[in-house]
């Protein structure tokens, strides 16, 4: 158990490395520097910058020095928390960023949440009722699920939503709450309008699951242990819930280290489109105006909680599962 | 294989689609009728017109229209017009383009007779640059899936080398190899992609960016079928007749290439199809974004691009109509590879 816990933090850690790097070469990539980017909004504001203060800002950025020296200062900086200014909003991009960050990560849980709860039962009665309406109704969702990216279905709800209850569904807060500071009704209001938002992106998660769900528990309902349960006597729930969900159950979490990733990379869009405040279209605008410390630092920061989430989920599978626990002892 | 695939109903349903898409894409010219840059301003966001097939016989038409702008709103209103009928003709001729890039043609799926087809009909009504959506349509579905084939192509060949090398030599490479695929998977794809396409120097040509969008789609789309390919190759190198080829004194290039490759090539064409249709709603992703192709290309990213808020939904829903072709061609792709999956390895479920 200690060795798989220890390669799973060893490859959690190497993979924060990677994210790292690559977040440094999205913020380097394009042309000109983050100097030439700020002599541009400068003079564009009508200011000037004179060519001391050029110098002297290229010296505090290290601009002068290789790439990996860069590269180090640039994590040193971020490791004290310092990520740099955004250019847009003449801010430090760690204000600007502030609460966007939390948001995504509780829409993006609460997906996860969501996906979980409906894949589990819809997939056990699918497997329990094989070729029944249910379950016909359910593949057929779960075609549509697994066909429809999820920012096309936000849109056509969008769409829908306007045309038939002439209201709009976007948002994560009402209007009163949308600037207010945290309280518990704002916490409430946060709730209510997480619902939509999270289906939308658990949906194809939650296609895909039943699929998973189903195939599985069909394999283990043939197998004779359910018989000899059955034969036993067990009620029929007991017989399904206590012994064939369980072993179905496993590839269900394990899968949860890739279905975290994709939604947080959802969200993103899908935020875009429903004009959730979380980071997706801030990221999306400094990207447009390369302001690339801010744009770095946002996937640097969605990476690492994803691999953090993950990494938490791979805990969670080592409770749930006794094999991987013993897998070290053999 | 091929009979058991045909057992399957779904999967030769999704085939066909399939292959009408992929003639969309080779034909893309005769089904327009419009060049996808012909725009107008006086037909701004026209509505689509509706198709009539009877005039006392068969004789299809669409109703005129006349456009005026509304005082209030100040939004382009049209009113269709039954009187004015224009006629609209099958094979009919239009605007000049080369058949297949070789063959001077101007015959189109449809056309208006005695006009030209793009002053007068549009089927699926235009954008706001008043450019037809349906001409763009069959424009964009030739760049759509054609990138997601070249994605495809390019993740195919990095899957398939990498997975193999990882699967057939073992050890050091493969650790290495599977340590950078679930390094890779466990990143969310999104912002990353996004990072990358907003460094593409603004001054590259449509050519350019479509390459490099390509390879970056790829970047991510290999793991899977690398995974694939590896878990082949474990499997089979343990068979008898790799160890009878190796005593027969096969070089190991000999083996992967003559041996190994066509023994699990059905694997990797199910495998390929699957793929497919993540490549496509990567770049449709991306292109939504306006972030990956940019106009004057035409993807279907790009023309979903315009539905990209309630009030451009709320007054011309018809822009949405791009999101129809993406969910069918996904859907087909789905089936074609669950029934290539379960003809390559019957017993595999």
């Amino acid at each position: 158990m200690l060795a798989y816990l220890a390669r799973r933090l060893a490859l959690a850690v190497l993979t924060i490395w990677a994210i790292t790097v690559l977040s440094f070469v999205i913020i380097k990539l394009p042309p000109g520097d983050y100097i030439t980017s700020y002599i541009a909004q400068m003079s564009a504001s009508g200011g000037f910058v004179s060519e001391a203060e050029v110098q002297a800002l290229r010296r505090e950025y290290g601009l002068d020095q290789p790439g990996y020296v860069q590269y180090l200062r640039w994590m040193t900086m971020v490791l004290h928390g310092r990520f740099g200014v955004a250019l847009e909003w003449k801010r430090p991009v760690s204000e600007v960023i502030g609460d966007r960050l939390w948001l995504t990560m509780v829409v993006s849980v609460a997906a996860i949440v969501v996906t979980w709860a409906l894949a589990m039962p819809i997939g056990i009665y699918s497997a329990v009722r094989q070729y029944s309406t249910g379950d016909y109704v359910a593949t057929f969702v779960g075609f549509i699920g697994l066909a429809v990216p999820s920012f096309m279905l936000a849109l056509i709800l969008l769409y829908l939503g306007f045309k038939y209850f002439n209201a709009s569904i976007g948002g994560l807060f009402s209007d009163r709450y949308a600037e207010a500071p945290w309280t518990l009704a704002k916490v409430w209001d946060l709730a209510r309008h997480l619902p939509l938002p999270t289906l939308i992106l658990g949906f194809a998660g939650t296609a895909q699951l039943v699929r998973i769900m189903r195939a599985n528990l069909l394999d283990e309902l043939g197998k004779p242990y359910v018989v000899t349960a059955r034969a036993r006597g067990l009620s029929e729930w007991r017989v399904i819930l206590k012994y064939p969900v369980r072993v179905a159950l496993n590839p269900f979490a394990s899968t949860i280290g890739y279905l975290l990733p994709y939604i947080v990379s959802g969200s993103i869009i899908v935020s875009l489109v429903l004009g959730l405040p979380t980071v997706g279209p801030l990221l999306l605008r400094a990207l447009i105006a390369q302001d690339m410390f801010l744009a770095g630092t946002i996937v640097l920061l969605l990476g690492v909680l994803t691999v953090v989430g993950t990494f938490l989920s791979d805990l969670l599978l080592l409770w749930i599962d006794p094999r991987i626990r013993l897998e070290g002892k053999q | 294989m091929w009979w058991r695939f045909r057992r399957h109903k779904l999967a030769m349903v999704g085939s066909v689609v399939v292959l009408l898409f992929y003639g969309v894409v080779l034909f893309a010219d005769f089904f327009a009728y419009a060049a996808p840059t012909a725009s107008e301003a006086q037909r701004s966001l026209l509505p689509p017109q509706p198709l009539h097939w009877l005039d006392g016989g068969f004789r299809p038409h669409v109703y005129g229209f006349s456009g005026r702008r509304d005082p209030v709103t100040l939004k382009r209103v049209y009113t269709p017009d039954p009187a004015k009928k224009i006629p609209v003709r099958f094979f009919a001729r239009g605007f000049e383009y080369r058949l297949l890039g070789l063959i001077p043609a101007d015959r189109h799926l449809v056309g208006v007779e005695g006009a030209a087809a793009e002053e007068t009909l549009f089927l699926l009504g235009t954008d706001e640059q008043g450019r037809d959506l349906w001409s763009r349509l069959m424009y964009g579905t030739r760049t759509s899936l054609t990138i997601g084939l070249l994605g495809v192509t390019i993740s195919l060949v990095l899957g398939v080398l990498l997975g193999g090398v990882s699967g057939f030599c073992g050890g050091g490479f493969d650790t290495v190899i599977q340590r950078v695929i679930e390094i890779l998977r466990s990143i969310p794809t999104i912002p990353l992609w996004l990072g990358l396409a907003a460094a593409l120097p603004s001054s590259w040509t449509v050519g350019q960016v479509y390459f490099a969008i390509t390879l970056i789609i790829s970047l991510i789309g290999w793991t899977e079928l690398a995974r694939v390919v590896r878990g082949r190759f474990l499997s089979l190198r343990e068979e008898e007749f790799v160890m009878a080829a190796e005593l027969a004194g096969s070089s190991q290039a000999r083996i992967i290439l003559t041996h190994l490759v066509p023994s699990f090539s059905s694997h990797i064409i199910a495998a390929t199809t699957l793929a497919l249709p993540a490549m496509i709603i990567s770049e449709t992703s991306l292109s939504f974004l306006g972030l990956g192709l940019r106009p004057p290309a035409v993807s279907w990213g790009v023309l979903l691009q315009q539905a990209q808020n309630v009030q451009a939904l709320a007054i011309s829903p018809w822009l949405l109509t791009p999101a129809i072709p993406v969910i069918v061609v996904i859907l087909a792709f789905n089936f074609m590879g669950d029934g290539l999956r379960d003809a390559a390895d019957p017993y595999g479920h």
